[in-house]
């Protein structure tokens, strides 16, 4: 879809945005909720063609691995070290993020265990049914967009009454931790462009209170440059017409309605609870865990692990302010120098739609200005 | 960790797992989570997994829109 990346449809879209920014009362500040927006904006160049167009771009609480406490990655450490003949199966982002007690990268397994990196849950379930006599953790981490999948291999690993197999489920909500971003009145956001994929699994509906109870507009976006600023501006135009609402500015791949079957094997495997994120703190109903039917697939009940998820960040380590939007990755006083992608101090820099990677790759765009 | 592909669907088994191409390479992927996917759709993959297909007419009107943007610049 070349036509997304048009120069002369961006320049026009980019003219539209700032006629609108400059008819509304006060400088709009939009959040980008989700990771791999920022780093198609910051890819692509728009944040700083969108502050000169009057439009302040603010990254959200978007990336899974950066929310995910400390406590959840040292347990996963604390298995794959303490436990032999285990295999430890986890997304590559997962073992790069650094904790006290070292990274998944740098623990050393117990004898005959390994940490594996996989694409697809269903690696590490293949691998539980392949070799019986070892046991499997799928250390599962991820949004709306993620869990589908996730449930989908413990409801199939229930099934088939695997006792090798099982999850370390960190499984995070986008909506509350939205309705947490704007309870706490650090961050006027005046408007969000909601994430593509978690709402090709959940609809728009979710999003429907942010308007509602709140007045703030947003729109859905795909991950084309065209697509991000189709949503700005619709989100501008809401502003200016005084109806905020949640516009579908990628119907190509989401039906307003999302996706039911996904959803429905998200609800039959998982139950809400108040959950513990990086730098938000506890957010009423924002993570999920296994409902008691499938107990025995959880890990972490499992292997009896402790999780302290009130665990201290590293030394001066900022990522939960990044997160929250309260401080630009450049206002950390270790970005840059102390942390960076070669020797993270923070998950932010780890992740690679984590904010501090993507104001590290392309932020000099952006020092470079109009 | 959310960045999710468009891919054509090659091959459906009625077991639900089949193949696309992505950009030329053949891939394995699971399609019980979108049950009306037919050989020949385009989908998004995410995790090995399809979570949604495209909808063809939404995506020439996308395209419609943004020629005529350029147009208009």
């Amino acid at each position: 879809m070349k036509e997304l990346r048009d120069p002369k449809a961006i320049a026009r879209l980019l003219a539209d945005i700032r006629d609108r920014a400059r008819r509304l009362p006060d400088r709009p500040r939009l959040m980008e909720v989700c990771g791999t927006h920022t780093m198609s904006l910051f890819r692509h160049g728009l944040t700083p063609r969108l502050a000169e167009a009057g439009v302040e771009m603010v990254s959200g609480p978007g990336c899974p691995v950066c929310i995910t406490p400390d406590g959840l990655h040292e347990a996963a450490i604390d298995l794959a070290a303490g436990i032999e003949d285990l295999t430890l199966a986890t997304f590559g982002d997962m073992t790069r993020v650094p904790t006290r007690k070292g990274s998944l990268q740098t623990a050393v397994p117990a004898a005959g265990s390994r940490i594996r990196i996989v694409y697809s849950p269903e690696e590490a379930l293949a691998e539980a049914e392949r070799e019986p006599g070892r046991q499997v953790v799928f250390y599962g981490v991820g949004f709306e967009t993620t869990i589908p999948a996730i449930a989908y291999v413990v409801k199939r690993a229930a099934r088939a009454r695997l006792r090798n197999f099982s999850v370390l489920p960190a499984l995070w909500l986008v909506p509350p931790a939205l309705k947490a971003v704007l309870d706490s009145d650090e961050v006027a956001v005046t408007g969000f462009i909601y994430p593509g994929h978690v709402s090709a699994v959940i609809g728009v509906e979710p999003y429907a209170f942010v308007a509602r109870d709140y007045g703030v507009p947003g729109a859905v976006a795909g991950f084309e440059p065209g697509d991000i600023l189709l949503a700005v501006r619709s989100v501008l135009d809401q502003s200016l017409e005084g109806r905020p609402r949640v516009a579908l500015e990628y119907g190509r791949a989401i039906r307003p309605e999302g996706n039911p079957t996904a959803r429905a094997v998200m609800e039959e495997v998982c139950a809400p609870f108040d959950a513990e994120w990086r730098g938000l703190g506890r957010i009423p109903r924002s993570g999920l865990r296994f409902r008691a039917k499938f107990a025995r697939l959880d890990a972490a009940k499992k292997f009896g692990l402790s999780i302290k998820v009130k665990g201290k960040p590293l030394a001066g380590c900022r990522c939960g302010d990044v997160l929250r939007g309260v401080i630009r990755p450049q206002g950390c006083p270790l970005f840059g120098t102390k942390c960076s992608p070669d020797s993270p101090l923070g998950p932010c820099m780890v992740s690679y739609e984590g904010a501090c990677l993507v104001h590290y790759k392309y932020g000099r765009r952006e020092r470079k200005g109009p | 960790m959310c960045l999710a592909v468009p891919a054509k669907i090659t091959r459906l088994e009625p077991s639900g797992l089949g193949t696309v191409d992505y950009i030329g390479t053949e891939v394995k992927a699971n399609f019980s989570l979108v049950p009306q996917a037919k050989p020949g759709d385009w989908v998004i993959i995410h995790a090995g997994f399809a979570i949604s297909v495209m909808d063809a007419q939404e995506a020439r009107e996308t395209l419609r829109l943004f020629r005529e943007l350029a147009e208009s610049s």
